[in-house]
Formats: structure tokens, C-alpha cells, sequence
């Protein structure tokens, strides 16, 4: 497997695919965390999730569309407003679904499943019918093109970088919120013991909507930066749900130290097995690696202690 | 365009068509009263298979996929396939009888597009269907076909290997879009080491199959690589490193769908120009309808083998292209499939008016030989097995989207859906 190559090649190699596990990493890691945040605090699973991150990535589409027609002076610097759009306009709507959907059904955790499934299929339909069947192609600022040349084999992408920067500021974002505000403060005491919250005066129904928004809102900044990498389709959503659980679940889904530990496994495994095998093999043998774990550890890599 | 769009076009189509109707049946009893009738014979003899046939209709069935994950591609070939119909009647129809179509929607999912057959041809009588795009919703209807003795129209380039009674190839089978490519390859760019990269199902894996064998058998040359990739995958940084490492002339790409955004998206960012064809991209799976989606400047300076394109420099592509904006807005842009697909009705009409029948069995006896000179690709000729003589033509992409055609094979291929020492 490793015939054919040089030695100074092989650190190349070494190198370069560490970088590019990197990215997906913190691809996983954008994709995942949203998740994490609604499922780990409220019990809730997202099945519209993918759906969310489509919608941040086409209010991106929008909002470079919108620079190139009246401020193309400004082009170079819309991705930053165009993260924050997406971030509000997926928040906004998810607690608009919270109020009118999901607060009915906390008792009932499997129909939020069922629901929120729906609900993916509507806003499918919806991308279809607004902004047709066929991709979009979102436009780069051209600052944003090309590579750090590190030596002649090994390469940076810019957008990788980038990609990375924004992942490592949610994830620390998220965790200074968590544990170090009052609203994390919150968030954690209704977790534990809703009526005991609600009894020193926290309004939990307003913690709830807000977690919700949260989570949506994240998803909407991780479909802004996948404009760089990836397509944006009306199903395109598809696409990341699945590695979305699969980082969600191996990492023990109440935990957002397991999802950032699993999304790092998970990412460098397939990254460096892709290199020597083909991409369908990597993808099985780290399928076959998170199935085998997950029956020795049915909670997941990080699950909480819960008491039973 | 979407799918309501679609829906609503068909439905105002066909109200068009009702007036039109009315109008030729006008036509008609003037032309009786003149005793001009000999034009057009009679059912009885057109028709003797119980076809949805009348004196002055005949209908055709178009079924393809205006919902679900393959209507991103297969719009295109309802919409030429409707402009041809259309085109068929405004010129007389055929044996003086305007088509009617009945459209299903094969949802993307292959047992309803056998469902659909079925019905098109067991309820509605067609005497012919436009349709199917993947080779899972061609191989999922082709046993009705045969069982019912219909007659299909299959529009996409495929990976060969097939041969039916009851199907017309309009696009190109594996060697024709791949064997003179890679001569050219070899030839024009002095290309000696390819690197074979697509999707993960059959057609790549086909179509890679007989590349490699003409690579290395009949060119002599090297296959560096060869890797596939989960269809929607949108993770290449690895290939892209293998690429860089192996430096290949050629990349051979059969990356379908949405995964061709994030393949050339990431090839650009990684520092790979295609204007420098070091390594040089060839490509046949991104036509003028990816690119839309890919965005131009992401894959400026890549190769396409197909048989046609949009930018094609003859009088009948110059029509084609102007009726098609006229019909569908002139932001359509028109892929390779599209026109194979606008062949269909233009093949079968020439079909039915050489037997002078309607009848499938007597059409069939009549394949061979026939040609459509008003063809958008030029001129083409179907072959004894059902395919299409054509010619091979690569393509630079622009940044505007199209592609500049830079070569193409003098003489008509001769379609060879089994190729000996390819398999």
C-alpha cells in the first residue's frame, strides 16, 4: 500500500491528507453541532437539519447576488454579512417552527422525528418551486480562490481555512455559551429538572424556543460556508444528513465534546483511507470501524452518566 | 424552470393544441370539399395494431422525471422533446396527423417508470414513447416494452452493452464518445498518462473500463489511476492530492450530478488551473446544464467529449437553439442529452412515413438507413442496431458557460454497442 512512493513523498502525503481530514472535520464538526445542541438539550431530533444548513446556503446565493447586482465595490466582503443573514434568517425560522410545531410534541419525542421529516420534505419543495430544480452556483470573491503554497506538494486551500476558522469559533462560541453565560446556565437546569427550573423562575418554554433557534441558526452558517465547497440543490440537504447522525450518534449524541471528538475520528480515519483505497472502500471500512464501536458503546464515544 | 412551470407549460401546450386541432379539422373538411384527401390515408391502413390512432390524431407518449433527484437532468429532454412534437404539427403532422402526447412522471424511481410504460402502452395505445434518462429507468422499462411490443426513444449517452427491438438510441454509446477523445488525447496533446476518476455505478464504471482497455492496448499508454466516489460525495481534497502526487496528462472525469459543483469548486481552490492543461481535464458527463450549477469560471478550460453542443456552428443548430429559447426563456442553456432527446420525435416521424404505417412490427423493418438532415448536431443515421451514426466533438468550456468546439471526427462513428475486446 505504500509501495511507489518516496519517502519525502510519503510525508507529503502525510501532510496533505492530515490537511484535507482537517477540512472535513470541520466540515462534520459545522454540520453536527446544530444537531447536537437541539437533540443533546432537548430531546428533539432534527430531521430537517440539512435542510436548515440548504437554507443558509441559499440565503448566501441570495446575498452574493444581491452584492454583485448593487455593491459590487463591496463584493469581496459579502461572505461575512451573508454568514450573519443566514444565521438570523435560519434562527428566525426555527422558532417560528418551534412555536408553531415542536413545542406540541415534547412529550412525544418519536413524532418530533416524524414532524420534522415532514417538515424537510416542505422546504424541499419550497427550494424547488423558489429557486427551481437545478443547482446554483454561488460566486467567490476571488481573495478567497486560491492556495498557500506550503512546498510544491503540499497546498492549503483557502477556502479550507476558512471553512476551519469558522467551525473552531462556533465550537468554542457554543461552549463558552454553554458553560460559562447565564443562558447556558439555564438551558443546562431545565435539561436536568424542568419543574425545579420553572419553580426559580425560568421561563423554560422560552429556553426551548430559543435552543431551537439556536441549533437552526448554526445550520444556517454551516450551509453559508459549504457555498464554497459544495453544491446547493433543493436536495442537497440529503447529502450531510447522514454523515450529520452518523458524527452525531458515534459521539454520544448529548455531548458537544463527543461530537467534536468523533467528527475528528471519523474525518482523519476516511481521509487517510481514502488516500490508499479507493473512496467507496474508506467510506465502508469507517462504517463497518463506527458500527463495531458503537455495539461495544451503545451510548455513543462521550454519553453523559445518566442516572436509570 | 421548475416543475410547476412544467406542469403549466404542458397544460397550456395542449390547450394550444386543442385550438390547433379545431383548426385542422377546419382545414380538413376544406381541403375535403376540394377533393384534395389523397394526402393523408386512411386509418385502416396506418393503423392495424389498435394504436391510440384517429383519422386526424395520432398519440405519443413522453415520459421522464419532472419530480424527485433526476429532474434536474431530465427537464431538458420533456421540454425538446415537446418543441419537436410541436415543430411535427406546425409542419402537418405525420401522415397528416397531429401528435397528441400524454406525459407521466417517473418520479426518479425506477418501478414507476415501468408502472408508467405500462400504462402508456396497455391504456393510452401510444404508438411510441420519448423517455427514461439513467439506464436503471431504461433497463426498469425495457421488459414492458418487449412484453407489449412498444417502441422507446432513449435519449441519453449510455455505457453500451444493450441491444433492443423495441429501443432507439439517440445518444451515444461508450465507444463513441470515448474511444476518439482519448485518441485525441493522445495525439493532438501528446497525452501519456491518464488518471480515471467517476461516480460509483454502472456507466462510469463502463465507460472507465473501456477507456483503460483502449489506454493501454490500442494506444499503448498509461493508466496512472482510476478512483470512484459515492454518487452526492462532496469531499475530492484526497483525490485531488493523489492527482497532484501522480501528476497524470489526463484526468478522465465521469463525476455525475451535484458532486461536480464540489469536484471542481475544490480542484479550483486547491491551485489546479485547466487553462494550463497541466493536467489536462477531460471530461463526458458535464455538459452545458452542470455548468450552470458548477458556475463557468470553476471549470474554465476542461474538455467535454460529447456530440453536440450548444455553441455548434451550423444552420440547424442556429434554428434549434433560437426555437428553443423562444419556446423556454433565454436563459436555457442546451446540454448534449437535450438534443439527443429533440431527436426522437423528428426519427420517428421519418420512420412512420417511410413504412406508411403507424404499426411498431413495420417501422422496425424500416430503421436502418434513415436519416435526419435538420438535425441541431448536423446530420445523423440510425444503424441497422438501433444506434445513431454521429459524430464525436470535444468542447472547451468558457467562462461564459459554453463550450468552444475544438475538434471533431471527420467521418460519422459507427455505433458498436458491444465492442469486441472491451469488455
Amino acid at each position: 500500500m505504500f509501495d511507489g512512493y518516496t519517502s519525502s513523498e510519503l510525508m507529503s502525503i502525510f501532510a496533505m491528507q492530515g490537511f484535507a481530514g482537517l477540512s472535513l472535520f470541520s466540515v462534520f464538526v459545522l454540520m453536527a453541532l446544530g444537531l447536537t445542541i437541539i437533540f443533546g438539550q432537548m430531546g428533539v431530533i432534527n430531521m430537517a437539519h440539512g435542510e436548515f444548513m440548504i437554507l443558509g446556503a441559499y440565503t448566501t446565493y441570495l446575498t452574493s447576488g444581491f452584492f454583485q447586482s448593487y455593491l459590487p465595490g463591496l463584493f469581496g466582503g459579502y461572505f461575512f454579512i451573508a454568514m450573519i443573514l443566514a444565521f438570523l434568517v435560519c434562527a428566525a425560522l426555527g422558532a417560528l417552527v418551534e412555536w408553531l410545531m415542536i413545542r406540541h410534541l415534547y412529550h412525544r419525542p418519536l413524532d418530533t422525528l416524524l414532524a420534522t421529516w415532514g417538515l424537510s420534505l416542505i422546504m424541499q419543495q419550497a427550494y424547488r418551486s423558489i429557486f427551481g430544480a437545478r443547482e446554483v452556483g454561488v460566486d467567490l470573491p476571488q481573495w478567497m480562490l486560491g492556495a498557500f503554497n506550503v512546498t510544491d506538494l503540499v497546498q492549503l486551500p483557502i477556502n479550507g481555512l476558512f471553512v476551519m476558522i469558522i467551525a473552531l469559533s462556533i465550537a468554542v462560541g457554543l461552549y463558552l455559551l454553554m458553560y460559562r453565560s447565564g443562558y447556558g446556565r439555564k438551558v443546562r437546569a431545565v435539561v436536568q429538572n424542568r419543574p425545579m427550573a420553572e419553580a426559580v423562575g425560568i421561563n423554560s418554554a422560552g429556553i426551548d424556543r430559543a435552543t431551537f433557534a439556536l441549533g437552526c441558526g448554526i445550520a444556517g452558517v454551516a450551509g453559508a460556508a459549504f457555498t464554497m465547497i459544495g453544491s446547493t440543490g433543493p436536495s442537497s440537504g440529503q447529502a450531510y444528513i447522514v454523515d450529520t447522525f452518523l458524527v452525531v450518534v458515534f459521539g454520544g449524541a448529548q455531548s458537544l465534546i463527543g461530537t467534536i471528538v468523533s467528527a475528528f475520528g471519523i474525518s482523519q480515519a476516511q481521509s487517510t483511507m481514502e488516500f490508499f483505497l479507493s473512496g467507496s472502500m474508506a467510506k465502508v471500512l469507517t462504517l463497518l470501524v463506527v458500527i463495531g464501536i458503537l455495539m461495544l458503546r451503545p451510548e455513543g464515544l462521550m454519553a453523559l452518566k445518566v442516572r436509570r | 424552470m421548475d416543475t410547476t412551470d412544467i406542469a403549466a407549460s404542458g397544460r397550456s401546450f395542449s390547450k394550444g393544441l386543442g385550438f390547433r386541432k379545431s383548426l385542422m379539422t377546419l382545414a380538413a373538411s376544406v381541403m375535403l370539399a376540394t377533393s384534395a384527401q389523397a394526402a393523408t390515408p386512411s386509418t385502416d391502413e396506418v393503423n392495424t395494431t389498435g394504436l391510440a390512432v384517429t383519422d386526424d390524431t395520432v398519440t405519443v407518449g413522453i415520459l421522464h422525471s419532472i419530480t424527485g433527484t433526476m429532474a434536474i437532468s431530465e427537464i431538458g429532454s420533456v421540454q425538446a422533446e415537446k418543441l419537436a412534437i410541436d415543430q411535427i404539427n406546425a409542419s402537418g403532422g405525420v401522415l397528416g396527423r397531429q401528435i397528441d402526447f400524454v406525459q407521466e412522471d417517473g418520479a426518479s424511481d425506477w418501478p414507476t417508470f415501468a408502472e408508467k410504460s405500462r400504462k402508456l402502452l396497455r391504456q393510452d395505445n401510444v404508438a411510441a414513447i420519448f423517455g427514461a434518462w439513467t439506464s436503471a429507468s431504461r433497463k426498469a422499462v425495457l421488459p414492458v416494452m418487449e412484453q407489449y411490443n412498444g417502441m422507446l426513444y432513449y435519449p441519453t449517452f449510455y455505457e453500451g452493452l444493450e441491444q433492443s427491438p423495441n429501443v432507439v438510441y439517440t445518444g451515444q454509446e461508450a465507444t463513441q464518445q470515448i474511444l476518439a477523445s482519448l485518441n485525441w488525447a493522445a495525439e493532438t496533446k501528446g497525452a501519456k498518462s491518464f488518471y480515471l476518476l467517476g461516480s460509483d455505478y454502472i456507466w462510469p464504471r463502463t465507460s472507465n473500463k473501456i477507456a483503460r482497455k483502449h489506454i493501454e492496448d490500442k494506444l499503448g499508454l498509461k493508466v496512472s489511476g482510476e478512483e470512484y466516489y459515492p454518487l452526492g460525495h462532496t469531499q475530492f481534497n484526497s483525490v485531488i492530492n493523489k492527482i497532484k502526487l501522480k501528476k497524470p496528462d489526463v484526468i478522465f472525469a465521469s463525476v455525475v450530478g451535484g458532486s461536480n459543483v464540489a469536484f471542481y469548486k475544490q480542484m479550483k481552490a486547491a491551485g489546479i488551473d485547466f487553462t494550463d492543461e497541466k493536467p489536462l481535464l477531460l471530461t463526458i458527463s458535464v455538459t452545458e446544464d452542470e455548468i450552470r450549477g458548477i458556475g463557468g469560471e470553476n471549470v474554465d478550460g476542461i474538455y467535454a467529449s460529447m456530440k453536440y453542443f450548444q455553441s455548434l456552428d451550423n444552420a440547424n443548430n442556429e434554428e434549434f437553439v433560437a426555437a428553443f429559447k423562444e419556446a423556454y426563456g433565454d436563459d436555457m442553456v442546451i446540454g448534449d442529452v437535450t438534443q439527443a432527446a429533440y431527436l426522437g420525435p423528428w426519427l420517428w416521424k421519418a420512420a412512420v412515413e417511410k413504412a406508411g404505417s403507424f404499426d411498431i412490427d413495420k417501422i422496425r423493418e424500416e430503421f436502418a438507413g434513415i436519416e435526419f438532415k435538420k438535425a441541431p448536431e448536423g446530420y445523423v443515421r440510425i444503424h441497422e442496431n438501433h444506434h445513431l451514426w454521429s459524430k464525436t466533438r470535444i468542447g472547451q468550456a468558457q467562462t461564459d458557460g459554453q463550450y468552444k468546439v475544438v475538434f471533431e471526427t471527420e467521418e460519422l462513428m459507427e455505433p458498436d454497442p458491444f465492442p469486441e475486446g472491451y469488455q
